[in-house]
């Protein structure tokens, strides 16, 4: 199972590096999104540093939407993802595999991007802190559910849209922890109780998101 | 050719699988009369059926990626072989950006078998892909991209049950009497093969037992 899971991740990175302009499309997204922010609410720092963590959660989760749509797509279509179901008992290990290499691909840049655009809106370093770490404990939810969302809506013609309508809902708790945790540090409480329930979120999903992930890419290929 | 299976309503001994009133299922509809067979050591069946029969339905479900509809299937033999026969669809489940090589070595790593350059090169060269290896399967013509992913067939160690679904399409002629070399040298081994094709098939030794699929009587 943890050779099928190794063996996944290494083919999915090794595809990624040959398709670099796809790998880059998301964060691209990523930036222009939070960029055009001060341009269009206006230099005020104050306003800005405010605004900040919220407008980086939000671009991070649509940019994680943004490249969730296709995860399963292409092996699907090709065959792959056939020959991964007839392993027996790798249900699992494919859709944790998935949700790996989408974090590694998308989430983890983000994470360390995050300082950056944490300065570019004005941000102190203890709420730049936990804007990273909350990301760090949210973007593998967000993963984990664009995987549910991209297996649960597999050959449809207008996968897309419902995959956002599905999954968005569901990725709304990892936001207002994850902004709530910067907004706690920067009116100087404590964000710990941000922290667990990201937490918390992140060990919830990590075990059932990737059941109903493969109950559904069964679904999908039967 | 051949014994009808069908006919037979005990299984042989040595049955790698046994199929008893199977009935595959697309959707609402009932795809074909229900079919029992049995699949011994070292024999070759080939099913047959009109274009929307269901052969690939079949196979499917033969390999466990669909549920029969009624009717049940059971792969007997050595255990550790028995629940993962070796499934060949339609598809050539290649990837556009791998190359040949990495492509064969991803899934033969993906069914669990340790690999080794040589294997690799060997089974490639079976099918006449050798000098390909390091192409990427973009590259590749129809043809090719099924001989490579047929040398999978040639890099099994284990003597696991095959099922192909219409192995031979896009293959030539050298092709088509390459992989009918290699799938009788299957069944001399002892190792089962269920197939479809829609051409006669090119293999004399041992006979192909003949499964034909029906339409239901009442659709």
């Amino acid at each position: 199972m943890s050779g099928t899971f190794a063996v996944l991740v290494a083919r999915d990175l090794r595809l990624a590096a040959r398709r670099r302009v796809d790998v880059v499309l998301p964060i691209a997204f990523f930036t222009v999104a939070v960029s055009l922010f001060p341009l269009g609410v206006g230099p005020e720092p104050q306003t800005l540093r405010q605004i900040a963590p919220g407008v980086v959660w939000v671009a991070a989760l649509l940019a994680a939407m943004l490249s969730v749509t296709q995860l399963y797509a292409a092996d699907h279509a090709d065959g792959s993802l056939e020959q991964m179901l007839l392993v027996p008992g790798a249900r699992i290990s494919i859709a944790l595999s998935k949700a790996m290499s989408h974090w590694l691909l998308t989430g983890l840049p983000l994470v360390v991007a995050a300082p950056v655009f944490g300065l570019l809106f004005d941000m102190s370093a203890p709420a730049i802190a936990s804007l990273v770490a909350g990301l760090v404990l949210g973007t593998p939810v967000l993963s984990l559910l664009g995987g549910l969302g991209a297996a649960l809506t597999l050959g449809l013609r207008s996968g897309a849209v419902l995959l956002i309508l599905i999954i968005v809902p569901l990725c709304i708790p990892a936001i207002i922890f994850g902004a709530g945790a910067v907004t706690a540090v920067e009116s100087g409480l404590s964000a710990r109780g941000h922290y667990s329930l990201l937490g918390a979120l992140l060990i919830f999903t990590a075990v059932l998101a990737p059941i109903a992930t493969g109950a559904a890419l069964r679904i999908a290929t039967e | 050719m051949a014994g009808d299976p069908a006919a037979n309503p005990n299984p042989p001994a040595d049955a790698v699988l046994t199929v008893r009133e199977l009935e595959c299922r697309r959707g609402d509809r009932v795809l074909f009369a229900p079919i029992s067979f049995a699949v011994g050591a070292g024999s070759i069946v080939w099913i047959r059926g009109a274009n929307g029969q269901g052969k690939t339905t079949l196979l499917r479900t033969l390999a466990g990626l669909s549920a029969p509809a009624a009717g049940d299937l059971a792969w007997t033999g050595a255990p550790e072989i028995a629940p993962r026969p070796l499934y060949l669809a339609h598809a050539n489940a290649l990837k556009e950006d791998l190359t040949v090589s990495e492509s064969l070595r991803f899934l033969l790593l993906l069914s669990g078998q340790r690999v080794d350059g040589l294997d690799l090169d060997r089974a490639l060269e079976r099918f006449g892909m050798a000098s390909r290896k390091d192409a990427f399967v973009r590259t590749l013509s129809q043809g090719q991209r099924r001989r490579v992913a047929l040398a999978r067939l040639a890099a099994q160690r284990e003597l696991l049950p095959w099922l192909l679904d219409e192995p031979f399409d896009a293959l030539d002629a050298a092709g088509v009497e390459l992989l009918a070399g290699v799938i009788a040298q299957h069944a001399r081994r002892g190792g089962a093969v269920v197939l479809t094709s829609h051409l006669p098939l090119p293999i004399d030794e041992p006979a192909p037992a003949i499964v034909e699929l029906h339409a239901p009587a009442f659709a």
